[in-house]
């Protein structure tokens, strides 16, 4: 490679300060344009060499799903860009001024300074709605982004060791995501987002003994006051950025460290990873892949109206908008909201406001709590603490594929629940009846889901089997000599046949004994017996890949039956005349 | 981070390294088919053709040249276009500088990445993989560092004086959480307390008309406040401004209705009232949000925010929905000019609940 010849040359650092002309050696005979002598200078004291040489030719398995994760990093950079921009010009005060700029229906009106200042963000500085927009609809796609390639991650099972730390690094990041859009999107004070912050004040309130106080403490006193614009703000700018960019150094340099997994693939195993170069492919791809995200943030932002603050006008308690809706990430924890039965009690003169707190506040724990715990639950329970490289398809994981789809399902109907009104008048359906539903669904949509799912994983795994030991059907009917018919199979490729069963084979753990054969109980044996039935319940329906025995009797199979058309190097499928097709 | 390169833990590295691990895997069934190893390289039309490769470079280089256009394009929209004017219902500004700059960016990104499929060297590199976890002698090395370094400190050692420390630092965390006493007031009474008292009039939002039985006709919903936002004290200050008046409205707003008195089932609602006219409050129980929808044949009323349902006729009782308290009703009055008045502050809580609610 070029790069590790030219640098093993070159001298070390504490030689090139004594005697510069002599270590320059090897390296400075070749012509390495303007940039050498600076880049030499920077070598001498921080030893840039060393890194670059591990890491410029490192390689990246590609496929479109690791993209995912690029789609978030590169909208967050989108972000930090056009919100900087923004903060030039927005003023985050709750001050109340008459406004006076160009948007004549609102001109004469009481305001907020922030409400004011994105007005004017809107309407007097060139290029200000633009910014505004792309900053918005960089949010939607950062979340949106984050949680696709957490689904990414926990279907293809790459959370599995060594990964479990990247994995809650990621959670966090979401999390932080989540709260950082909502304080985002507050900051305009308008009568959306202010009827936003009046059900947060609602949530925090719902807190059990505590409640008040942190309400008053957030808020500065009573709703909506002075003081809650100018916390956000920091919060906004400041305090959440900071934190999710310090957490993106350390995603991506445990990334590095533990290196991309992969697909399982002809040469490609566990203890190897197969991919383009850093520099200069991958570098190439993922730089322009910026490039991409950005340019079709921007031109969204030029034809798609999003959050058109002028029309909502400014904040007043005593208004509220028809069909108010949260951004799209909010939307699960609002449907929650709106299905909750009305759960209130009081004791020993506490109220505890369940109908607000169970939705609004524990659901979204209970979410982050489960998804951090699920790598290890599912470690223990199959006993599987091996280091995994290798991503696994759906299909060849069915229990962990059901539970995603029935957490899925249980997010899209809550998500659906938070449009209740909006069906209703969509459908012309009454909102009570479909609240109704919900409320069940919201329960029976998720197992139903589950089983669902399961069934299809084991089907599609057999199926699988299926097509490595016979082939894939030809279209060509053969009519045996005692009038019989049957359908030709074609043998699919050794690299096909390979990639189909590159997988584990999962077995439960097995029954521990009660007793040993002393008649002395073990004294775990309950926890073991549990385990191993939920180990029963995880693997035990799996389909198994084919051992080699069944593919040695299949091709025995195959060469007295179907008289397979013989695949070679030229073979390029079956025509829908039956004739094999060659290159 | 150490050398990727490094083969001396290569191969059988994926070993479980952990004591627990074991391996699910029945490793006698072995694997069904034998791993092809890694496809051999097909070149593409770029690499044997230097036709299909000068086109290519062309294509990207104009992909590039556009792009330095559209951003001439921008900066030349940015002092051209006027910023008021719209264009098929947008703001053109905003749609020609959202334009190109989108395009540019994108025409970049575009041209990098068919720069790298189709002209750059494509051969994938094949690198071993290490286990995460170091190796032993350097977990031994470590161990002993550390321990050499605790021995030296002699923080295992002297336990006063890490008791001490410790005591010390923890009690540091006060002050960090004192400190926070002064984000705001403690609530106090304030959450059960609004501007309605004795004698305030009830007047019409936004415009603050006073008004009397005869202006609320059957079957009406009137929006109202408290008539104290809307008064000056005797230097022609208002009373209320800013975001005091806000913060008074959030609890104050109320809404008017008339109700033919036959119809009312709630002989405490109707106490309150005057004539069927009865007084609620505006602020949803459950969280807080103005409750704006008014199904007038119902006699219902219905929060827009999360579908809680209020029977006005039964003491704006909620029939529906998420909200577990009936709105607080105004005790109403008519004073002497004939105009509505309060005759007190709300019976229950106004908003969200909390947990000292119930509390004297």
């Amino acid at each position: 490679m070029a790069g590790s010849a030219h640098t093993g040359d070159m001298a070390p650092a504490d030689g090139a300060a004594t005697n510069g002309a002599a270590t320059n050696g090897a390296a400075a005979k070749r012509s390495y344009g303007p940039l050498a002598a600076p880049t030499r200078w920077l070598d001498d004291r921080v030893g840039l060499a060393r890194l670059a040489r591990q890491n410029m030719r490192k390689g990246f398995p590609e496929h479109w799903s690791f993209m995912l994760g690029e789609i978030a990093l590169y909208s967050f950079i989108v972000l930090l860009l056009s919100g900087v921009f923004l903060s030039f010009w927005f003023d985050p005060s709750m001050t109340e001024i008459e406004y006076q700029g160009s948007y004549v229906p609102l001109r004469g009106l009481e305001m907020s300074s922030a409400y004011a200042t994105t007005l004017d963000l809107s309407f007097e500085v060139r290029g200000g709605l633009l910014m505004r927009q792309i900053h918005h609809w960089a949010a939607n796609l950062f979340l949106a982004a984050m949680l696709v390639h957490m689904l990414r991650i926990f279907f293809t099972g790459a959370y599995r060791r060594p990964r479990e730390t990247n994995w809650l690094v990621g959670l966090g990041m979401l999390q932080l995501g989540i709260i950082e859009g909502f304080a985002g999107y507050s900051l305009p004070d308008d009568l959306l987002s202010g009827t936003g912050l009046r059900i947060a004040e609602g949530l925090m309130r719902s807190i059990p003994v505590v409640g008040t106080y942190i309400s008053f403490f957030v808020f500065g006193g009573e709703f909506p006051g002075n003081d809650l614009i100018p916390r956000l703000y920091i919060v906004h700018v400041l305090l959440i950025p900071g934190i999710l960019l310090a957490l993106i150094t350390l995603h991506l340099l445990l990334l590095v460290y533990n290196k991309h997994t992969q697909w399982p693939g002809p040469g490609r195993t566990n203890t190897n990873v197969v991919g383009y170069p850093l520099l200069p492919v991958y570098m190439a791809k993922a730089g322009g892949f910026f490039f991409v995200v950005f340019g079709v943030t921007a031109l969204m932002s030029a034809l798609f109206q999003i959050n058109p603050i002028w029309l909502w006008g400014p904040y007043n308690p005593s208004e509220v908008t028809a069909g108010s809706q949260p951004d799209w990430y909010m939307g699960w924890l609002e449907g929650a909201l709106r299905i909750m039965p009305a759960l209130e009690f009081s004791v020993f003169g506490q109220t505890f406001s369940m109908n607000i707190f169970i939705p609004g506040v524990a659901l979204m724990g209970l979410l982050f709590t489960i998804l951090a715990l699920y790598p290890f639950v599912e470690q223990w329970v199959t006993g599987d603490r091996r280091e995994h490289h290798l991503l696994q398809r759906p299909r060849n994981a069915p229990t962990r594929t059901a539970f995603g789809a029935a957490g899925i399902t249980a997010f899209g109907l809550l998500w659906m629940a938070g449009g209740n009104d909006i069906i209703a008048i969509f459908f012309g359906l009454d909102v009570y009846a479909i609240t109704w539903a919900m409320r069940v669904l919201v329960f029976v949509g998720p197992v139903l889901a589950f089983y669902v799912t399961k069934r299809v994983c084991i089907g599609l795994q057999r199926q699988a089997t299926e097509t490595a030991l016979h082939g894939y059907e030809s279209g060509i009917i053969v009519r045996s000599p005692d009038g019989g018919y049957s359908e030709r199979h074609v043998p699919v490729s050794p690299q096909k046949a390979w990639a189909l069963t590159a997988h584990d084979r999962t077995e439960a753990l097995p029954e521990p004994p009660s007793a040993d054969e002393h008649g002395v109980r073990a004294p775990k044996a309950r926890v073991d017996r549990v385990r191993a039935r939920l180990s029963r319940f995880w693997v035990g329906d799996d389909h198994h890949k084919p051992t080699p025995a069944e593919v040695q009797e299949a091709q025995h199979h195959g060469d007295d039956e179907h008289a397979a058309v013989e695949e070679d190097e030229q073979f390029r499928g079956i025509s829908e005349l039956g004739v094999p097709r060659r290159h | 981070m150490s050398d990727d390169r490094s083969t001396d833990r290569g191969a059988s590295e994926v070993e479980p390294a952990h004591p627990e691990a074991r391996p699910v895997e029945r490793h006698g069934d072995g694997e069904p088919y034998p791993n092809p190893g890694i496809e051999p390289h097909r070149p593409r039309p770029t690499d044997v053709d230097d036709k299909a490769d000068r086109r290519v470079e062309r294509q990207v280089s104009t992909l590039f040249a556009v792009s330095a256009l559209l951003t001439l394009g921008f900066c030349v929209a940015y002092f051209a276009v006027d910023k008021y004017s719209a264009w098929a219902g947008t703001n053109a500004l905003n749609l020609v500088l959202g334009c190109t700059l989108g395009g540019a960016l994108l025409l970049i990104g575009i041209g990098a990445i068919q720069w790298s499929k189709m002209l750059m060297d494509d051969h994938e590199v094949v690198e071993l993989r290490h286990s995460s976890g170091s190796s032993a002698e350097d977990q031994v090395e470590a161990l002993a560092s550390f321990e050499q370094g605790a021995a030296e400190s002699g923080f295992g050692r002297r336990r006063m004086l890490r008791g001490s420390l410790l005591a010390s630092l923890g009690v540091l965390g006060l002050p960090a959480v004192i400190l926070l006493g002064d984000l705001g007031p403690l609530p106090g009474n304030r959450p059960r307390e609004t501007v309605w008292a004795k004698g305030v009039r009830v007047v019409t939002d936004p415009e603050g008309e006073p008004l009397r039985l005869s202006d609320i006709q059957l079957g009406q919903l009137v929006n109202a406040q408290p008539s104290v936002l809307f008064e000056t004290d005797e230097e022609g200050e208002p009373l209320y401004e800013g975001t005091e008046r806000l913060n008074a409205k959030a609890k104050a707003s109320v809404i008017l209705v008339r109700i033919d008195p036959a119809d009312l089932v709630n002989t405490d609602s109707v106490a309150k009232g005057v004539e069927g006219v009865l007084c609620f409050s505006k602020i949803c129980t459950h969280l807080g949000c103005p409750i704006s929808l008014y199904e007038q044949q119902l006699r219902r009323v219905l929060c827009p925010c999360h579908q809680s349902t209020f029977d006005l006729a039964d003491g704006a009782k909620v029939i529906f929905g998420p909200a577990a308290r009936s709105l607080p009703q105004l005790d109403l009055g008519v004073d002497e000019q004939g105009y509505l008045i309060a005759l007190g502050d709300f019976d229950a809580i106004v908003g969200a609940s909390f947990p000292e609610m119930t509390q004297d």
